[in-house]
């Protein structure tokens, strides 16, 4: 029968086989990472409170034992299945459109949007090297477990460390600022009325974000903290 | 011949109810052993498709579109009548019978007119189930607004694209029998001819327009919902693949042909701006409730409008017709705008035009206003022509834009060969010489919903069908005409595209059997098109191969036909010494230049044979009675 | 005024295809984009020349069966008007363009601008509808529907199906196509028995036709020519989410006829 000529047509697909079921986890799954990445960043500026404290904190966050590893298992499997289903559907993409256009404009100019993809894995290769650094020693820098202060002061003060730290943070900082938005859109909590709101609601959590993470390099960096460690 | 329209007798209001009943029926398990093949997906087609799906039948469905959606059902704007007098304010179907036999000029057929109005009242009962998303109050009910022609408001409407609602709801419906599988849809499909077996239509030939292929259809019955011919004319509100030649091929197998020189003439268009002109758009008619008509007082006066003072324009429609004014019916706006281009006096670059003034309505009434009333009409207007309607007049001109001939059928909407029904525009049914707004997309409704899903039945139920296969003589035959037909096209390699000659024939057809005719006129047209069919048979280039997706070759068959139908429409016009609607003949008119009917000897439809190309075609008559509206005089003044 | 032209030509879906030069002389600023093409195209018949396949029809914005890629974006540069609506008065003389078919794998090529776009159609058979046979329906005024329900439903259902959301969305997805028409049912009274069986089999049916998902990228609204906003994306995967979640999983609700 001829292409042209349309018939009766199958109905039966699976939820995680549905573009819209594989965004769907894309997006519960980010959710869960963006509270991660808030929480975290919470945690982390009370650095400024002191060495006391912030080392306090990390007893009390290895002391919860179980706790602690249920919370590393939850993000592991998010950050996993967030990983597995983009790259699933960014590899369909490719094959909904197999010849490209010659040529094209993006229209709106949405940077943050298209550039997921690219940030996306960054981050990844980041936190690899950020747990290796910080959680368990193994980066190859200065490191004494559980004195966070001065794991952290130590490090940042090697320029390239700083550096790619806060080339990360920012990353975040822009995957936020469409992420979020995004992953209210795909789970249907948008409205023309809500958008803008949602959307400057999305940016604000992104910038405020990596502004939160980048306030600790520069602090180190511009000795505001870290004064007594050598 | 003689004509038997099937009328049933009796009082008009319950003649369709009687007829019903005394319709046979199909029984539903039988019901899937017929095939009904149906051309064209427009609001008649999609919906005869359809329902027919939905009562059991086995249905194709073929249009030359990509897709059924595309139909030009799509392009209506104004709305939807019905009877439904939920505006408390006096109507009735009998005012909408009656309105729309006056509206016709006593041209049409009174039961065929009631059913039509009956019906309308289910018609929007339907689409609003199928979640046609019509107009509302904020009590939540049914908003309507007024129309032509009318004193009550019964007009449904779904902002200004209400046909491409109805028609999206429609093709919806058949979407879902597609997906049950009752239904099979071949789009880029063109019908290029009709098969008739033992003089009973049986089957289509079929060009698919992607690779060319020449197929052959066999069915039980064919009904054809393929639209008007208005594209006859070169220029006009159709779409640009709309054709006759469907019906025209039905017309040389021996369907009549009723009426082909009722032409609807719509006076708000975009004027022509040159000689690539592809089509005429359509401003709607509200537009003169506030804008008034003027063209300069001298002729060949080229001034910006703004500088034309006030003493030097001329108001002609309130200086003809002080009553009405600006508001007068289509045909009497349509013919004075074109009398004061002859005289000179149109503005425009081709002097085809006239202006539509906001001036004194946005003084008077603020920009505003004028905004929140016209403001989408005024956007479409701006971005076609590139001019600011709120600064500068609005320039229009008529077009053609619908057509109230078509092929002759009974009360059952059946032609005169049997098992070829023929619904929708393609028809000349319900309209008379003039069709009402907002009334085309009822009468295409009501065809399909409500009336051919019976009257299909009943003709299946009352004849023994014997089997057919698309490999007999009769498909055999049809298939080889057709592949000779574009063999001879393809192999003329003339020096003249299709398009110079269709646009030659369109002007010849718009200039003497336009908005007035005349015996001289037609019988000039008369003595031209044989001779620019000749020309086209000798000296069209129509460039590539009949095996691949070749535009120029669809529309090449395309304008055969309407060499042909433009001759038939010239003596039709010509043989009818009246004017009446859409028909105008300048030697009939009242001594202030009115149309002149003659009941005595018109009150008819035409309804012309073929006797060969070339040949005159044969007159028959079917007189029309008016038992319930009895004929008057129509005067604006 | 001038225009040059790059267009691609491509004899059938086999054959492989480029992109070809022309110059079109003496363009009339009033003509409209296929206007344009209706000259060059007869000047190529003239010189024996096969012209330029595009579809079109209607010529006024509404049919759909107009649409491609003008220097990369569908129907060309001006918001909320399809090609057929387009006029030569927002080039400038001596404008270079290049002109492409949508691509989609689900958009499969015909000839030239010409593609096949029957994927829409197959998406409103597995659920575009509300299911009701003529005759059967109450009367019109029985049912209520608030004023602003039945606007925001004639906001979605003015979508005409060209496909221009599709060739614009660097993903090739359908969901603004399909947000459409879910949210103009999905709003109206007569649409809420099948509302989640409705999206389920639509969603999944695109998946099967080879339309890539969304990534919000928003390009979809800003070329629709009958300005179809994202919103109605986002009511498609509410419906869809809430559809799976109840039903865990299309197979099963299909074939227990739920929804």
């Amino acid at each position: 029968m001829s292409a042209a000529i349309i018939t009766k047509v199958d109905e039966r697909i699976a939820f995680y086989e549905v573009p819209a079921g594989k965004k769907a986890i894309v997006a519960v799954t980010g959710l869960v990472l963006i509270g991660y990445v808030v929480a975290h960043m919470l945690g982390n500026l009370q650095i400024f409170l002191g060495r006391e404290r912030i080392n306090a904190y990390a007893e009390l966050l290895h002391s919860s034992g179980p706790l602690l590893w249920a919370a590393r298992l939850v993000l592991l499997v998010a950050v996993g299945l967030h990983i597995v289903f983009t790259v699933q559907l960014w590899l369909a993409k490719r094959r909904a459109r197999p010849v490209r256009y010659l040529k094209k404009v993006d229209v709106p100019s949405a940077y943050a949007a298209r550039t997921m993809i690219l940030s996306g894995p960054l981050i990844a290769a980041f936190v690899i090297f950020h747990v290796l650094h910080l959680t368990t020693g193994q980066a190859g820098l200065p490191f004494e477990p559980l004195n966070v202060y001065d794991n952290v002061v130590r490090g940042f003060r090697i320029w390239y460390v700083s550096l790619a730290y806060m080339v990360a943070v920012s990353l975040v900082g822009v995957h936020v600022w469409h992420g979020l938005w995004s992953m209210l859109h795909t789970l249907g909590l948008d409205d023309e009325r809500y958008r803008p709101t949602l959307e400057r609601i999305s940016h604000a959590v992104g910038l405020l974000t990596a502004l939160g993470y980048l306030s600790i390099p520069v602090a180190v960096l511009t000795g505001l903290i870290g004064g007594g460690v050598n | 011949m003689e004509l038997d329209s099937k009328c049933p007798s009796g009082p008009i209001e319950t003649r369709w109810d009687r007829h019903k009943f005394e319709l046979k029926l199909v029984s539903p398990a039988n019901k899937r052993k017929y095939t009904i093949i149906v051309v064209g997906s427009g609001l008649a087609g999609a919906s005869a498709s359809a329902t027919l799906a939905e009562l059991g039948y086995n249905v194709k469905c073929y249009c030359y579109q990509d897709s059924p959606r595309r139909a030009h059902s799509i392009a209506a704007q104004g709305g939807i009548n019905a009877a439904k007098n939920y505006q408390n304010d006096g109507d009735s179907v009998y005012r909408l019978f009656y309105d729309t036999i006056k509206g016709g000029d006593f041209r049409s057929r009174e039961s065929n007119v009631y059913r039509l109005a009956q019906l309308s009242v289910d018609i929007i009962d339907h689409c609003v189930a199928q979640g046609i998303p019509f107009a509302r109050e904020y009590g939540g009910v049914l908003a309507n607004r007024s129309f032509g022609g009318a004193l009550v408001s019964r007009t449904f409407y779904a902002r200004g694209q209400t046909g491409q609602q109805l028609l999206l709801g429609a093709y919806q419906a058949m979407q879902r029998q597609i997906a049950a599988g009752r239904l099979t849809m071949f789009p880029r499909h063109e019908m290029l001819e009709l098969v008739l077996v033992n003089g009973r239509a049986r089957g289509i030939v079929t060009r698919n327009l992607i690779d060319g292929k020449i197929e052959s259809h066999a069915a039980d019955a064919v009904v054809l919902a393929t639209g008007g011919y208005g594209n006859v004319y070169y220029l006009s509100t159709m779409a640009k693949g709309a054709n006759a030649t469907a019906i025209w091929r039905a017309y040389r197998k021996g369907a009549f042909f009723a009426n082909p020189c009722f032409t609807q003439i719509h006076p708000t268009c975009i004027p022509v701006t040159g000689e690539y002109q592809s089509k005429l758009t359509l401003m709607s008619e509200s537009l003169r409730n506030d804008g008034r008509i003027w063209v300069p007082l001298k002729k060949g006066d080229t001034r910006p409008p703004n500088q034309i003072p006030e003493e030097e324009r001329d108001y002609y429609l309130e200086r003809m017709y002080p009553a009405y004014g600006n508001l007068v019916p289509r045909d009497i706006a349509s013919r004075a705008a074109k009398r004061v281009c002859d005289e000179g006096r149109g503005v425009g670059p081709t002097g085809y035009g006239v202006y539509l003034d906001f001036r004194d309505a946005i003084q008077r009434l603020g920009v505003n206003v004028i905004r929140e009333r016209y403001g989408n009409l005024f956007e479409m207007y701006e971005r076609l022509t590139g001019e600011d309607p709120y600064k500068v007049p609005m320039r229009i001109y008529p077009a053609i834009h619908y057509t109230m001939g078509g092929l002759w059928v009974d009360y059952n909407l059946m032609s005169t060969i049997p098992g070829l029904f023929v619904i929708g525009e393609a028809n000349f049914s319900d309209h008379g010489a003039n069709r009402l707004g907002a009334s085309a997309l009822m009468q295409g409704l009501a065809d399909g919903y409500f009336i051919v899903p019976y009257t299909v039945g009943d003709y299946l139920a009352s004849t023994k069908l014997e089997k057919v296969s698309t490999e007999q003589t009769e498909f055999r035959d049809a298939e080889r005409e057709v592949a000779e037909r574009i063999r001879r096209l393809l192999s003329v390699r003339g020096r003249r595209t299709v398009d110079s000659l269709h646009r030659e024939l369109g002007k010849l057809l718009w200039e003497y059997c336009g908005m007035a005719r005349n015996a001289q006129g037609l019988q000039y047209a008369l003595k031209k098109i044989p001779e620019l069919r000749e020309e086209f048979w000798q000296n069209v280039i129509v460039p590539g191969t009949g095996e691949e997706f070749n535009q120029s070759l669809e529309r090449a068959l395309r304008v055969a036909d309407f060499m042909e139908l433009a001759e038939l429409i010239c003596y039709d016009a010509l043989h009818r010494n009246e004017s009446c609607g859409g028909h105008f003949r300048e030697e009939y008119q009242t001594p202030d230049g009115e149309a002149l009917r003659n009941d005595s000897e018109y009150a008819y439809v035409a309804a012309w044979e073929f006797t060969g190309v070339g040949n005159p075609p044969r007159l028959h008559k079917e007189p029309l009675v008016f038992e319930y509206a009895k004929p008057t005089e129509r005067s604006y003044k | 005024m001038r225009i040059i032209l790059h267009v691609w030509r491509q004899k059938n879906a086999s054959e492989p295809g480029r992109m070809v030069r022309y110059e079109v002389n003496n363009v009339n600023p009033h003509m409209s984009f296929l206007e344009m093409l209706d000259v060059l195209n007869e000047e190529l018949v003239q010189q024996g020349e096969d012209p330029i396949a595009f579809d079109h029809d209607c010529r006024e914005g509404i049919c759909g069966m107009c649409g491609f890629m003008i220097n990369g974006r569908a129907h060309g540069p001006e918001p909320g008007t399809t090609v057929c609506q387009l006029h030569m008065r927002h080039f400038r003389d001596g404008d270079e363009l290049w002109l492409e078919p949508f691509r989609a794998r689900a958009f499969p090529l015909i000839r030239d601008l010409v593609v096949n776009r029957s994927a829409f159609d197959r998406l409103i058979a597995a659920g575009g509808y509300i299911s009701v046979n003529a005759g059967s329906a109450p009367d019109a005024n029985a049912i209520p529907v608030p004023k602003q329900a039945a606007e925001k439903a004639m906001d979605a259902a003015a979508c005409i199906g060209c496909g221009a959301c599709v060739a614009q969305c660097p993903n090739a997805s359908a969901a603004l196509f399909l947000g459409a028409k879910i949210s103009h049912l999905g709003l109206l009274p007569q649409g809420q028995p099948e509302r989640y069986q409705r999206v389920l089999k639509m969603v999944s049916q695109a998946a099967l036709e080879g339309f890539g998902h969304c990534t919000n990228a928003g390009e979809c609204e800003a070329v629709c020519p009958k300005r179809i906003k994202l919103e109605v994306i986002a009511r498609m995967n509410r419906d869809y989410l809430v559809a799976a979640v109840k039903h865990l999983g299309v197979k099963e609700a299909v074939e227990a006829g739920v929804g």
